[in-house]
């Protein structure tokens, strides 16, 4: 079988032992949650860390909680438990649904939701082994200088693939991250950045210790919507999350819509509230602003799945969306 | 002894002797019943052995370097440095196994490492044996090996033009041939211009099949071991120990006697471990070598890359029949993707066309099949061998010929049943439970209500098909049988069944003691059973073309009944009951006309010991061979595709077709099968099951293929189970398994194969289920949500337009 490199693996207690061992073994130290994404990497040496510092024993990254204004979840809170959290069910719905898209039923018992927030980006060209990645002669992304998604690309265009990050971004979550600095919060809207190769704004030494997610105001709406070849196990081929805020006579007063398992990050849609506002989510608003959304998603060929069929999936996604919310 | 001391022995297992008086006298008592497998409980509790459970001390662990290039010619090889790495033993590469290899002695173009060329990426070039299977990769890595790049080919188009003849991927054997070919064959059997002329209704259509792989639980995985006195045991999860053993032999340059080949438990295997591989040679010359065992185990990429899986087909069609829909002619031309190695293929080739010609009578047809290398993994025998592209081509053809009829495509294929009797191509079928099969999933899936009445999006598509009962003839040509059985009956009552069958999961194990179990009248629990291991037990070929429950079931009777004869005998005189109706079963000997009568039965552990008493120690051999006079044609490949016997499948698939995104769901195939007499049925229907999922998987989301372009031209697009995609549960229709019995006079109380030939119909019924559901033809597979949604596309832009190319002639 493949087989993993050498590594010293670590068990802090809390926070800030894990942080002191990142700081410790900079340059050669990654955080280990699930390790449902991070094993198979490393089986693919695409991380080969000589430290791996675990985060399962650290209590404080566990909990669940509610208050009056929202959630607060532990980055290590099993993206099984957020699935079937009765409270997430009935106040966030598309994060509860999102979390049970993802994998198959062990590996949501093993991955995390913080693990998933910080995926690191896929790519058909990237995620192979070491064997065929050295017959491809690498890739942008990792040991190599040219992209075979876009021919002559000099940006990494490996797909965002994390499905609870596109439905966090509506959701308007902020990310509460412990680094050797203290600690700082920052909203998901600008946790990520374009660039493939590295797509988190996350500094070294740093964690993502826990999610705050708002309690959704009563007359808002959310929708999360995942393309899949298989109903279980596969990474999305397209992701899109919806959230409609109605105003007290039932007309939309904002819609916001993000697009992902494109490019390399989760893509806010321009223009939709401007034309949904004060309208009625009526069939015709939802037929334009499905086209309005296909214009501006670009699926790209960095999955082995013909990119023009998943783009035509783009209003089939949104129309789906919206249909739930108006039911 | 006396009869009262051998009423004393110990009864455990045996039946209620109230029950015996249910027995008829050709009633089964252990056949034909639901039947646990011996190995079930292993296997769901974990304890099985496989052949990488196994350990042996000192053992050391190889592995192979593999080509990144899909064609190059090896200029250097520097590998001998890297035993100089603490813990590599030895290294060895193509200049140490000069001799090739194949399965089918004609085309043996294989060598367990590359000689001087690679012929695609996988390509093993050197193997590494160390203490770990880190070291070895670490070795491997160490190799330095210079290529020169070779155009190369990856589609049999490019492999066939006269550039790509000029650098070949294998040498042509013949001045001025293509070497890029690996066999053509063309075959006409009647009239089939004339007919097709006559024809009222012709379909001509271009199909495609795209390649498949195997994917079994199990990766590859083989031990050599060289003992204290020079024997050579292989341990391999092979599923055909008796070529291996011969292969190795030859390779090495051993004495075929010297060499021993146990196969373990094999976790699914599917065809994929049906010849000699890379590794088999690499760990027998390590142990070799280095006088220490050593194992290879592949890794699941690997997996990918030794393949031997479906062939790409494309294929043209061209389909006559009457107006009342009886078919005329069949003319057919397929041209097969070979990939890097010839592997079955010159069986591949023939196949794709000989086995169609079964369950309908074909008044005359036509093939010309060309199996081409290309710079890919190496195509091979998979579940259906040859016959699961025509036929999807064939059963797509019938059903557009039954829509041109306005016709039920279920009438039109009882209209041209075949019934028993020859094949256009001369096959003999003695048994044909086809119309059965048809009216079987008509009932079930309540076809008459269904077809052509369900609303938009929702389907059914029926198909049928045939499949061989094992091979006429073995893979080296011979006259010895094709299968031995060793029956041991001890004093105890334990019996013992020595086998060559591969058990693989499909029960050849199970099946050979049920019939020792019925024969000998013992409980199944007390029946023992030892495969696989050619020092230990009698020669069988292996376990494909679906051959071990006809021939080596036929073998175990054989041994079977020469001992229950000696014990009958035995019984006979001493109770002084006629022979004849000595019977043995449910742990008694018992006269069959008073089975409730103390005085004339005996506890069947006492029968055997008085049978031994006065005949020596029980046991006996027994075999078989194929039946050689008219089961064939003698026309030049008229013995390839004849069988002894032949099952017979249909099957009804209904789908709904999400027209927004080209989803197809499969909610439910009804699969009927023939296969002759079902030894159990348990067993029968998880091949049914398991073979029409097969089918449905490669119809809906499975797909071997590889990159094009450049630089990553000839790498495989998805070399994991992430990325391969194979259905899930979830992603299951409900299978509805319905046995045909249709007995045949070849087979061991009538039974035909079951393991292969329900996998067939699943595509092409899916695909005609399509056609009922939105109105398009998917006459290429597979069926992802992206083709289908092109397809619907296309057909939105072609509204009014013909939906496939035919013609219907006036006049006739």
């Amino acid at each position: 079988m493949l087989r993993l490199h050498p590594y010293e693996y670590h068990r802090p207690e809390t926070v800030d032992e894990a942080i002191a061992l990142l700081v410790e073994h900079s340059g050669d130290v990654m955080p280990i949650a699930g390790g449902t994404d991070l094993v198979p990497n490393m089986k693919h040496k695409l991380f080969t860390p000589g430290h791996l510092v675990s985060l399962r024993g650290i209590a404080e990254m566990q909990d669940i909680a509610e208050d009056d204004d929202g959630f607060t979840i532990g980055a290590t809170a099993s993206l099984d438990r957020v699935a079937r959290d009765a409270r997430a069910l009935r106040a966030l719905p598309s994060l509860a649904r999102a979390c049970s898209l993802v994998s198959g039923p062990q590996l949501r018992r093993m991955g995390t939701i913080g693990g998933n927030v910080c995926l690191d980006t896929r790519c058909t060209y990237y995620n192979q082994t070491l064997f065929w990645r050295k017959a491809l002669g690498y890739c942008l992304k990792k040991d190599g200088t040219a992209c075979h998604v876009v021919k002559g690309g000099t940006r990494c265009v490996a797909a965002h693939s994390a499905d609870t990050a596109t439905a966090l971004l509506p959701l308007e979550a902020e990310l509460r991250i412990v680094g050797p600095d203290g600690e700082r919060t920052t909203p998901i809207t600008a946790f990520f950045t374009s660039d493939g190769v590295w797509n988190r704004r996350m500094e070294p030494g740093e964690l993502l210790v826990s999610i705050r997610v708002p309690r959704p105001a009563s007359n808002t709406r959310h929708s999360f919507q995942k393309l899949r070849a298989r109903d279980s196990i596969d990474f999305p081929m397209l992701n899109l999350a919806v959230r409609v805020d109605f105003s007290e006579d039932h007309l939309v007063a904002d819609l916001q819509m993000v697009a992902s398992a494109m490019g390399s990050y989760p893509r806010r849609l321009g223009k939709m509230g401007v034309v949904a506002a004060g309208r009625w989510l009526t069939a015709e608003l939802i037929d334009q602003l499905a086209q309005e959304a296909f214009r501006q998603c670009h699926p790209l060929d960095n999955m082995p799945i013909d990119a023009e069929w998943r783009r035509a999936m783009v209003p089939v996604l949104v129309r789906r969306a919206l249909s739930e919310i108006t039911d | 002894m006396h009869p009262d001391e051998l009423n004393a022995l110990q009864r455990t297992g045996a039946d209620d002797p109230a029950e015996l008086e249910t027995l008829g006298a050709d009633d089964f008592r252990v056949l034909g019943r639901r039947n646990r497998k011996p190995e079930g409980l292993r296997k769901g509790t974990g304890r099985e052995i496989y052949t990488d459970d196994l350990a042996l001390p000192g053992m050391l662990h190889a592995k192979l370097l593999r080509s990144p290039h899909p064609h190059a010619r090896i200029v250097s090889l520097n590998a001998q440095h890297t035993t100089r790495i603490p813990g590599v033993h030895a290294v060895i590469t193509g200049a140490d196994l000069p001799t090739p290899y194949g399965i089918i002695p004609w085309t043996r173009d294989e060598h367990a490492l590359a000689v001087d060329k690679v012929r695609y990426i996988g390509d093993a070039v050197a193997c590494v044996a160390a203490v770990d299977e880190e070291t070895a990769n670490a070795a491997v890595e160490a190799i330095e090996v210079e290529y020169e790049e070779l155009p190369f080919y990856l589609e049999p188009e490019e492999a066939l033009t006269d550039g790509a003849a000029a650098v070949p991927i294998h040498d042509a054997r013949r001045e001025g041939r293509n070497g890029n070919v690996t066999k053509k064959v063309e075959l006409e059997f009647g009239r089939v211009d004339d007919l097709m002329r006559e024809s009222d209704v012709v379909v001509e259509g271009d199909y495609f099949f795209h390649g498949t792989t195997h994917a079994p639980i199990e990766p590859h995985c083989a031990i050599g071991n060289v003992d204290a006195d020079g024997l050579l045991t292989v341990w391999s999860s092979t599923q055909v120990p008796h070529y291996l053993q011969r292969e190795l032999a030859r390779v090495l340059e051993l004495d075929v006697a010297r060499v021993r080949v146990v196969q373990p438990a094999v976790g699914g295997a599917f065809g994929g471990k049906s010849e000699p591989f890379d590794l088999e040679f690499c760990v027998a010359l390590l142990a070799l070598r280095t006088g220490r065992p050593v194992k290879l185990l592949y890794t699941r990429e690997e997996l990918f890359y030794s393949h031997r899986g479906r062939h790409p087909m494309s294929m043209w069609y061209r389909v006559g029949a009457s107006r009342d829909g009886k078919l005329k002619a069949v003319d057919a031309r397929s041209l097969l993707d070979g990939g890097a190695y010839a592997s079955f293929g010159l069986v591949t080739t023939y196949y794709s066309g000989q086995l169609l010609t079964a369950p309908y009578e074909l008044e005359s047809y036509r093939f010309d099949s060309t199996r081409v290398y290309t710079n890919k993994p190496p195509c091979g025998p998979k579940r259906g061998h040859g016959s699961v592209q025509p036929r999807f081509a064939f059963e797509v053809s019938l059903d557009k010929v039954a829509a041109e009829l306005e016709m039920d495509p279920i009438e039109l294929r009882r209209r041209n049943f075949m019934g028993t009797g020859r094949t256009v191509n001369e096959f003999r079928v003695q048994s044909n439970g086809f119309l059965e099969c048809l009216e079987a999933v008509e009932a079930a899936s309540d076809w008459k209500k269904k077809h052509g009445k369900l609303a938009y999006g929702r389907g059914v598509g029926v198909a049928g098909s045939c499949y061989i009962s094992g091979t006429n003839y073995p893979i080296y040509p011979n006259e010895m049988p094709q299968a031995a059985v060793q029956v041991q009956v001890e004093r105890s009552g334990r019996v013992s069944v020595l086998h060559g069958a591969s058990e693989i999961g499909q029960g050849s194990d199970a099946t050979m003691a049920a019939i020792a179990a019925e024969e000998l009248g013992v409980p199944l629990g007390y029946v023992r059973v030892l495969s696989a291991d050619t020092d230990l037990v009698p020669v069988d070929l292996g376990a494909y073309s679906s051959r071990e429950t006809l021939m080596v079931g036929n073998a175990c009777v054989h041994a079977c009944r020469q001992v229950g004869d000696v014990v009958r005998a035995s019984v006979s005189r001493t109770l002084e009951i006629p022979v004849a109706r000595v019977r043995l079963a449910g742990g008694w000997a018992f006269d069959s006309s008073a089975p409730a009568d103390d005085d004339r039965r005996l506890p069947i552990a006492a029968a055997f010991q008085l049978a031994e008493s006065e005949h020596g120690t029980l046991g006996a051999l027994g075999h078989y061979n194929t039946p050689k006079e008219g089961v064939h044609g003698e026309y030049r490949g008229g013995t390839i595709g004849a069988s002894p016997a032949y099952s017979f499948t249909a099957h009804v698939a209904e789908v709904e077709v999400d027209p927004e995104t080209g989803f197809v769901d499969v909610k439910t195939i009804w699969v009927a099968h023939d296969c002759g007499r079902a030894l159990n049925p348990m067993l029968v229907e998880g091949q049914m099951e398991g073979s029409a999922y097969m089918g449905f998987a490669e119809a809906i989301m499975e797909q071997q293929v590889m990159k094009r372009g450049t630089p990553e031209g000839g790498l495989h697009d998805a070399p994991s189970l992430l990325d391969y995609r194979i259905p899930t549960s979830l992603d299951c229709p409900e299978f509805v398994a319905l046995i045909v019995e249709a007995a045949d006079p070849e087979g061991p109380y009538g039974a035909k194969e079951a393991g292969e030939g329900p996998l067939h119909p699943s595509l092409p019924a899916i695909a005609n289920a399509i056609w009922d559901a939105v109105g398009v033809r998917m006459d290429s597979l597979p069926f992802t949500p992206d083709r289908v949604w092109r397809a619907l596309r296309d057909q939105a832009d072609d509204m009014g337009g013909n939906r496939h190319e035919s013609t219907i002639r006036e006049g006739g």
